[in-house]
């Protein structure tokens, strides 16, 4: 098993230790995961499926929540900036 | 220690938000206490249908005055209050469903309420997430939905400006012979004490019949346009009206940040605002049995609430009979954000001696007397 995994967070390849979820992706991209319905940027924050924060688009699949899925290569995620 | 009043309110949702914002208006001196916050209750529970209903001639009066009285007052409603003019379909499933949309559509084109009767296709253009092989729908574009918190604090924001006092988070502990005694000690005393407590009411006035029915609902993340009207089966009509049974039925809102609200369903005699996940399960099963689609969205917050359900389905509005110092304006079911603002407009007219613009006759508390210990 190799020891790192690329994905995409906005376009732009980010690599992670192997078994790192969506939510380190974002977090290493430097990239927030979402603006809430008022316009507050939110980033995670929780990281155990609690609080909702990180959710983000992955693979065209809106609103998943980033911290309970783990990065596979290529992933493509698309969080709001 | 005691406060002096012409009015005082006990229930500051969406009800007592009303009555308060119409006695201001009309410079009388009101109070308004809560045992929490200001649209806690119901009013936070519930979906925010601004919706004319045709159940009986008078539920169609008081629904569709109190429509007129939130059209009047959108232009000064600030944006979180969400009004939202998205309008109402009522779903036909079948045949029979139809027949239903052509006698709602005549009863609400006779009395100057404008509606669309849509075919299969014209639906699914309307709605094109529900699913093929409905019959069609009624639209009734007058409709709406808001945020009700956000509304009954509008509401009290625009009668404080007037001069009445909230009191929040001391729980009404007896009401009676113009006082109110509040958990801290503190006695309100006024001409009128209104008793706007929703389900709670028949705590502070023992004898009404007002039951409570509890209600669940999800909310999803945000789908924009995942669908366009309030959506309502008219299976509703079937099932929301047996009042022995458990009932779930499809009825989903749209909201303005594009998050879909989820209902609904009916239980008598559960305490707690525990989620009640068969229930839950059925509802939802329902929803998806009309949008598939929906089955695939994630939802973000589920809870549970209470109705304050009278026998008859219409509320008690006006002075109770074993002591008319107190005016009830509680029992609106499902409809109390529709039918606050006629509720408080109502309340006014009473205490102030004007003749109201509909007959209060059929809401009049005295009607649950005759024969209501039989």
């Amino acid at each position: 098993m190799p020891d790192t995994v690329t994905v995409r967070v906005n376009g732009r390849a980010v690599t992670v230790p192997a078994g790192a979820t969506v939510a380190v992706a974002i977090l290493a991209a430097g990239a927030i995961s979402r603006f809430s319905v008022t316009g507050h940027p939110r980033a995670p924050f929780c990281g155990m499926g609690t609080c909702f924060e990180c959710r983000s688009e992955i693979n065209g699949q809106p609103h998943r929540r980033g911290c309970q899925i783990l990065c596979e290569p290529g992933m493509n995620i698309q969080s709001d900036g | 220690m005691s406060i002096q009043t012409e009015v005082a309110i006990v229930g500051a949702g969406i009800v007592g938000a009303a009555c308060a914002f119409e006695l201001a208006k009309a410079r009388v001196p009101v109070a308004v206490i809560d045992r929490g916050f200001v649209g806690g209750g119901a009013t936070a529970a519930g979906m925010g249908h601004i919706v004319v209903m045709d159940d009986s001639t008078a539920q169609f009066a008081l629904t569709r005055y109190s429509q007129t009285l939130w059209d009047e007052l959108e232009s000064e409603a600030p944006a979180t209050v969400e009004f939202d003019r998205c309008g109402t379909i009522w779903v036909a499933a079948d045949e029979e469903e139809m027949a239903a949309v052509r006698r709602k559509s005549a009863y609400y084109n006779e009395r100057g309420v404008r509606t669309e009767i849509l075919d299969a296709n014209a639906l699914r253009e309307a709605e094109p997430n529900l699913r093929d092989g409905l019959a069609g729908g009624l639209f009734v574009p007058g409709d709406s939905v808001l945020y009700a918190p956000c509304a009954a604090e509008f509401l009290l924001r625009e009668a404080r400006k007037r001069g009445a006092e909230i009191y929040l988070g001391q729980p009404g502990v007896a009401i009676g012979q113009g006082t109110v005694s509040v958990a801290d000690g503190t006695t309100f005393v006024a001409k009128y004490v209104v008793n706007a407590t929703g389900h709670d009411a028949p705590r502070l006035t023992p004898g009404i019949n007002v039951k409570s029915r509890k209600g669940h609902l999800v909310i999803t993340d945000r789908y924009p346009r995942m669908i366009r009207h309030q959506l309502v089966e008219l299976g509703y009509l079937k099932s929301a009206h047996s009042i022995k049974t458990d009932s779930v039925a499809f009825n989903v809102q749209p909201r303005k940040t594009g998050q879909v609200l989820i209902g609904s369903s009916r239980q008598y005699d559960v305490a707690g605002t525990d989620v009640d996940a068969q229930i839950l399960s059925a509802m939802l099963a329902r929803a998806f049995r009309y949008i598939p689609s929906l089955a695939s969205a994630s939802s973000i917050r589920t809870w549970a609430g209470f109705r304050a359900a009278t026998p008859d389905k219409l509320p008690l509005i006006g002075p109770w009979t074993e002591d008319p110092s107190v005016i009830l304006a509680a029992g609106h079911e499902g409809l109390g954000i529709t039918t606050s603002l006629a509720t408080g407009r109502l309340v006014t007219d009473q205490i102030l001696g004007r003749t109201p613009a509909i007959s209060i006759e059929p809401y009049l508390p005295s009607r649950q007397m005759s024969g209501a210990h039989a």
